[in-house]
């Protein structure tokens, strides 16, 4: 029993990473733009999916990898530079529909080129799974876990140790204030488009060889991701990773001891419960308005 | 004379910032009673206290007699208190007459079914209410922008819509923050005017401002505030000749002569 | 200082958009030429109305709801199974269904209309979804991923199926072609009692919960009270075109009810124009005939729809109708 619970624990964790780095990539951008990016799910595809098709292009894993990672670092630039900026004081509602229609376009594109199948990636290491406690581990999901804390630690790092991290800081808290003392808010909001989009890239690649993955893997993904950052409290980094664990493990649970026919509406539940006794997520905070 | 409207020890807490602190006075009834003091000495906190967008950490607030504690912001306005916003609380998605007739919103009805329908006697309950709230317009000086969408309206002319607004919930009481913000010195005169007008009706005004001279000759009653303590409550003249209030904010030159903040 | 004229204003104006509405439902069906055409226009006319009430909701009274499809999906299957199992005629059933999903509209509504923001959306995000899963899921109810059957519409012992014959006027006309008259005459209705409610006390309410909520309370209005309130009428609004919607087709599947459904609905009412009862339908139109006409390019419809979607957003922000009318407004001047 105690195995059981181990193992879900553990694959629970692991799609909890997944959706932490999600939701990181959700508040990044929520955090500099105020824009809920419903096309955040895609980079994961691009990621995954641009990893599959460079190497059925001839090239070796280790180089297929950082050229999908950088495609989908091109596209977030792009969705910001293209269809975010121009839009500049829109409603809110508005600029949602635009990442909606972001979402539907890369969709599109996708299918065009790289088509409609269903892909695998192979595993990062030979051994495909580990016994561990009676519990059988995918070593993918270690990969996962190390990479994921790996990113969020660099991520961290970026913010508070280096000139760009904080000024994108600086931009998320208020933009205007930032470019009077001279940050280029224009530039920087590119950057956090395009880290936003490197993170989701990243979940995409190494989340790959456990799920399948296909030009529509983006719009599940995403959609749990911007839950777990909402959980978390939109525009807490911390809350995005928290939330996203919490998802991971709620899941996995409902999977494993309840049903698995509503595994599906368990991260639904889960933030409307949040939302019930914590109106601004877990780490939320309160806004108050000035009269 | 009899008190309209009285706070008792009042005090408002914003973890460890004392923002009101233990404050007491009675506004009576048909006055003009002005609230002044320095930028952050509690002026528009106690207004938010008074009129339940607030709740006081201590202390009370009783309207007619009736405490307002535990009433939500929208329950006042059927008790018969209205007030105006520092920053404009203009809805720009109506125009300007449909902003004022929001303010006569208790006085109609309400009901969803009626409303669809459009019942004849809705309608011509509305028309009647257009009619006044045009007047209003009038009143306060903005009436010709009647035609206008609040969008395309300047600050001064959305300053005096809010008080029509007000004004046209019917209020006995009618709480001002800061209406002289942002005019110049025509625009304030003829606001002056226009207080005066609405104390002639018998509505009882508390007025928050920094012109002093607007405060000086317009006010029955006058209380300063610092650091959300009171410094003095008196008339305009015992004011002006208080020590403590020319130490602590008018400075050595003589009111008159005060620009406005 | 301007005279006041009790007519400046008057609800006399609705009466230009109205006729201008009635014009061109009345001549639409000369530009169809088959059923598949009078289909289209009877689905446009459909979404429109759920559109409408929506719009009530999101561009009005600024709230915005991700999750509506639950409650068009609501009305057409309690529609479908109060006729099916329990024999009850289909306007009773209609009502009645209207009248449950307002009370379950009530009832989740009071909790989470109190978030704000982008908590709003998620939480009725959340709602739409769950909604989705169990009608999937309770198959022994609802027929499951398969669907259920619907009885045709009936008025008073009489049938309105598509597969009947009737007469208009004296002129002979198909099932579907009467679906269309039924159709295009709640949408009419729709509109007209949207309009009155906009121009009402209960509407200026609403839209100042979107203008200003602290302005609204200080005029009196409970604002809790009042969103609760035009979320329960746009969930009427969306039942009632669910039920008519499942006697049209005769079959109703959990679809309806899906995620992307509500995200059609809410990308309807930004398109076509929040705040714009008419810019709704004709977001409506558009966007149930884009695929249309995109069908001929296949592969590339997707790419082409998300390109189209962006475009517009990105250079008519308020949507199509309210910058149209203000770029006319503007030459006028």
């Amino acid at each position: 029993m105690f195995s059981e619970f181990f193992q879900f624990s553990f694959s629970g964790i692991t799609l909890g990473a997944i959706y932490a780095l999600v939701a990181l990539g959700f508040t990044l951008i929520y955090n500099a733009s105020h824009v809920i990016n419903f096309a955040q799910g895609e980079f994961l595809m691009i990621g995954g999916m641009g990893t599959v098709v460079l190497m059925d292009a001839g090239a070796p894993i280790y180089l297929a990898i950082p050229g999908a990672i950088v495609m989908a670092g091109i596209a977030g630039v792009l969705l910001h530079k293209l269809a975010i900026a121009p839009a500049k004081n829109a409603d809110v509602v508005t600029l949602i529909i635009i990442t909606i229609g972001a979402s539907i376009f890369l969709r599109g594109l996708a299918q065009i080129f790289w088509g409609k199948d269903y892909h695998v990636l192979p595993a990062f290491s030979d051994t495909e799974s580990l016994s561990v406690g009676g519990a059988v581990l995918l070593t993918q999901s270690l990969w996962i876990l190390g990479i994921a804390a790996l990113l969020v630690t660099a991520l961290g790092l970026f913010f508070t140790r280096t000139a760009l991290g904080k000024a994108l800081l600086a931009t998320s808290m208020n933009k205007d204030a930032a470019s009077l003392v001279g940050i280029k808010t224009g530039a920087i909001l590119t950057l956090a488009f395009g880290i936003a989009a490197l993170l989701g890239a990243v979940a995409g690649v190494i989340v790959a060889p456990i799920t399948f993955t296909a030009y529509d893997i983006g719009i599940m993904l995403g959609l749990k991701g911007f839950i777990a950052a909402a959980i978390g409290g939109l525009g807490s980094s911390t809350g995005a990773i928290l939330g996203g664990l919490l998802l991971g493990l709620a899941e996995a649970y409902t999977a494993g001891y309840i049903s698995s026919d509503y595994k599906d509406a368990v991260p639904f539940v889960l933030i409307l419960a949040i939302l019930f006794f914590l109106p601004n997520g877990l780490l939320g905070s309160r806004a108050v308005e000035r009269v | 004379m009899s008190t309209l409207l009285s706070v008792k020890n009042l005090s408002k807490e914003f973890g460890g910032v004392h923002a009101v602190e233990d404050l007491s006075f009675e506004v009576e009834k048909g006055r003009i009673h002005s609230i002044i003091g320095p930028n952050g000495a509690g002026k528009t906190t106690l207004f938010n206290l008074i009129t339940g967008l607030y709740q006081p950490s201590a202390g009370s607030v009783h309207l007619n007699g009736r405490s307002l504690a535990d009433h939500k912001p929208h329950e006042l306005a059927p008790l018969g208190m209205c007030r105006t916003f520092q920053n404009l609380q203009i809805c720009m998605n109506m125009n300007a007459l449909e902003n004022v007739m929001l303010g006569r919103h208790r006085h109609l009805g309400q009901g969803t079914l009626a409303s669809l329908l459009k019942l004849p006697a809705l309608r011509r309950a509305d028309r009647d209410c257009r009619q006044q709230c045009a007047e209003l317009m009038a009143f306060v000086g903005c009436g010709q922008y009647l035609n206008h969408h609040a969008s395309a309206m300047p600050y001064g002319a959305l300053k005096r819509l809010e008080i029509a607004r007000a004004l046209a919930s019917e209020p006995d009481i009618l709480l001002l923050d800061e209406p002289a913000a942002g005019l110049n010195r025509t625009e304030t005169d003829a606001l002056r005017e226009v207080i005066r007008k609405i104390a002639d009706k018998g509505i009882t005004v508390v007025l928050v401002e920094h012109d002093m001279k607007l405060v000086m000759s317009i006010s029955d009653q006058v209380l300063v505030l610092c650091y959300g303590r009171q410094l003095a409550d008196g008339s305009p003249d015992q004011i002006r000749a208080n020590p403590d209030v020319i130490d602590a904010y008018l400075g050595s030159r003589k009111p008159e002569e005060e620009a406005t903040a | 200082m301007a005279t006041v004229n009790a007519r400046t204003f008057d609800t006399q104006s609705k009466a230009p958009g109205l006729i201008g509405l009635f014009v061109v439902l009345a001549l639409a069906p000369l530009l169809a030429a088959n059923a598949f055409h009078y289909d289209l226009m009877i689905k446009i006319c459909l979404t429109a109305m759920v559109a409408v009430g929506l719009n009530l909701l999101v561009g009005y009274a600024g709230q915005v709801s991700l999750g509506h499809a639950a409650f068009y999906a609501g009305g057409a299957y309690a529609s479908a199974l109060l006729t099916q199992n329990y024999q009850l005629a289909p306007l009773p059933a209609m009502l009645l269904a209207a009248v449950g999903v307002g009370a379950m509209a009530w009832l989740v509504g009071r909790p989470i209309l109190h978030l704000k923001g982008h908590y709003l959306s998620m939480a009725t995000l959340g709602l739409g979804v769950i909604a989705a899963i169990v009608i999937n899921n309770e198959d022994q109810i609802t027929g499951g991923p398969d669907g259920l059957a619907v009885a045709p519409l009936s008025v008073f012992g009489h049938e309105l199926s598509v597969f009947g014959s009737y007469e208009w006027f004296g002129v002979a006309i198909t099932g579907t072609q009467l679906w269309y008259l039924i159709a295009a005459g709640g949408l009419f209705l729709a509109v007209w009692l949207a309009l009155n409610l906009i121009d009402s006390p209960l509407g200026r309410a609403l839209r100042a919960l979107h203008g200003s909520e602290i302005a609204a309370q200080v005029a009196g209005v409970d604002t809790a009270k009042y969103k609760l309130r035009v979320f329960v009428i746009s969930a009427v609004y969306a039942s009632v075109a669910g039920s008519l919607y499942a006697h049209y087709s005769g079959f109703i599947t959990p679809d309806a009810a899906s995620f992307g459904h509500s995200i059609e609905l809410i990308t309807i009412v930004v398109l076509g124009g929040m705040a714009s009862t008419y810019g709704v339908i004709l977001g409506a139109a558009i966007l149930m005939l884009i695929p249309q006409f995109l069908t001929g390019f296949q592969e590339l419809e997707m790419v082409l729809f998300g390109a189209i979607l962006m475009a517009v957003m990105i250079f008519m922000p308020r949507g199509l109708v309210p910058t149209i009318a203000r770029r006319f407004q503007k030459e006028a001047a």
